[in-house]
């Protein structure tokens, strides 16, 4: 039996794709161990963990109040998302309105406020009791904090929720019509329900947006015990002269924002199950 | 008095004239079956019916009171009419018994008890007792038709809509929508089909319509009108309907 003859196949030179991705990936496997090693080596590793991670500010800063800062983040978080969600939805509901008038002016409070930096919003609170002599809002500090976040989000979900809205196909509306529902009781019980459900996911992402900006308060100028993380961890920073307790802060808001980051990606999963 | 009168319709989307002057009538317990090829605006005719359309001309009749008439109580009259969509347009956040029961506590004002005793009597009806607790998205194309039939049939109306019911269905669960569909008209509910199911319109209707481009062609007992039509355009579409493989002996 005879070896067989290939003359019809090709002599091609070089390393096939699969021969070439593989030497791609052991250079990128090399730089990428030589970084860690230059790192390793270089950096005062002493001084680094002294600076950030120092074990006796994390323990004061425990102390100090850090879990009341903690609170007074979830506490300015929730109450400004109530204020998005209501202010959200009413928004969203104008600019879907027949009437001229709502629809403009909840475009141009839509716009103005989303282009806008959150701390100029934060900024023009902290300057209203000057220039309004006598002005107060209620429930201090909460009162102040849950309105300029709920302005500032409530722009931002009111986008969110009138494309849920624009989501719910045409027939739900038809359907509920046929039945003799007029139209806000079928906004109300048809349109609403699958709306929230479908803006769930993206709701969520706003949230921990919020949760982030509500950093933002200590531009207001709260007193020292209505702090939350970023104020607090700043303040003893200060203190210190050591990073410790802003790195610790900084950690507090990474127990709250992955949750949420994982309750999103289940919800998005399901969403998907659904469809 | 008729049950619906419908005089000189005329519908347009944009400059495409989809209804070219429609007169038109139902009879209280008649069953009409409303054919003819897409796009020769059956479906419209019907939507115009509850408004789910505006027309531009004309004027729509129900019991009596022109529902085209701007200071018409829309809700109100939409009440007796009930309407079956092609897509059934169930509502997915709520059960088949909560889709029978929203309108029904929420526009009739009915007692959650006595809404709850209407559903589970018309789910019966159509066949789903087993399934007053599912929701849509975990019932068959047929089921879900099924209770979208239910749903409207729970609200007493005194006249029901169908837009080609079964056109969205496999095949093999036509069968069991058009049941309900024949049981409803035995019962002498009064019933206005637009259809593609021809055996469906022989067997049932007291009257078919044939539709195309806009008017009505021709209409009368479906012996007539699908068993011997007196109009070439009728009978060219009766020829695809009931033949489509059929190889014209001039091409």
């Amino acid at each position: 039996m005879s070896a067989p003859t290939n003359t019809d196949t090709v002599e091609r030179k070089g390393l096939s794709p699969r021969q070439r991705a593989q030497r791609s990936r052991w250079i990128q496997y090399a730089v990428l161990v030589l970084l860690v090693l230059l790192a390793a080596f270089t950096a005062d590793w002493g001084q680094i963990v002294s600076v950030f991670f120092e074990p006796e500010f994390i323990r004061s800063a425990f102390q100090d109040g850090l879990l009341n800062a903690l609170v007074k983040t979830i506490e300015y978080t929730a109450g400004a998302f109530v204020i998005g969600l209501v202010g959200g939805t009413v928004l969203a509901l104008m600019r879907l309105s027949s009437v001229g008038p709502y629809r403009w002016i909840a475009t141009a409070y839509i716009e103005f406020f989303r282009g806008l930096p959150a701390i100029v919003v934060f900024i023009a609170f902290s300057l209203l009791p000057l220039a309004f002599e006598g002005l107060t809002i209620p429930w201090d500090p909460y009162g102040v904090v849950w309105l300029a976040l709920g302005i500032v989000a409530s722009a931002y979900m009111a986008e969110v929720i009138r494309a849920g809205i624009q989501a719910v196909p045409k027939g739900q509306v038809e359907a509920a019509r046929s039945l003799g529902m007029p139209a806000g009781l079928a906004t109300r019980k048809i349109v609403l329900p699958q709306a929230f459900r479908i803006v769930l996911p993206p709701l969520t992402n706003d949230l921990i947006l919020l949760v982030k900006d509500s950093s933002l308060v200590f531009i207001i100028g709260v007193s020292a015990d209505g702090y939350e993380l970023t104020g607090f961890g700043r303040d003893l920073a200060n203190t210190y002269s050591n990073l410790t307790p802003l790195v610790t802060a900084g950690f507090c808001y990474l127990i709250i924002t992955l949750p949420l980051g994982v309750l999103v990606r289940r919800l998005e999963a399901k969403a998907a199950r659904a469809r | 008095m008729a049950l619906v009168e419908i005089k000189n319709l005329h519908k347009s989307f944009g400059s495409n004239h989809v209804l070219r002057g429609i007169d038109f009538t139902v009879e209280q317990g008649e069953v009409v079956c409303v054919i003819g090829p897409s796009g020769s605006g059956k479906s419209t005719l019907l939507r115009c019916v509850n408004l789910l359309e505006q027309p531009q001309e004309g004027q729509v009749f129900v019991r009596g009171e022109d529902i085209t008439d701007p200071d018409c109580h829309l809700d109100a009259a939409r009440q007796q009419i009930g309407m079956v969509f092609q897509q059934f347009n169930l509502f997915p956040h709520l059960s088949a018994l909560a889709n029978c029961t929203v309108a029904q506590t929420t526009v009739l004002k009915r007692k959650p008890a006595e809404a709850d005793r209407i559903a589970r009597a018309n789910l019966e009806r159509v066949g789903l007792t087993e399934k007053v607790t599912a929701f849509p998205a975990q019932l068959s194309g047929g089921q879900q038709q099924r209770v979208a039939i239910a749903r409207a049939l729970s609200m007493d109306p005194a006249l029901m809509l169908f837009d080609e019911p079964t056109s969205a269905l496999d095949p093999e669960l036509v069968g069991e929508v058009l049941t309900v569909m024949r049981k409803l008209a035995l019962d002498g509910m009064t019933m206005l089909v637009v259809t593609h199911e021809m055996a469906f319109a022989r067997e049932v209707a007291d009257r078919v319509v044939f539709m195309d481009g806009g008017v009505i062609v021709e209409q009368g007992p479906p012996a007539e009108v699908i068993g011997n039509p007196s109009h070439e355009r009728t009978r060219t579409f009766l020829r695809r309907v009931l033949d489509p493989t059929h190889v014209e002996p001039a091409s």
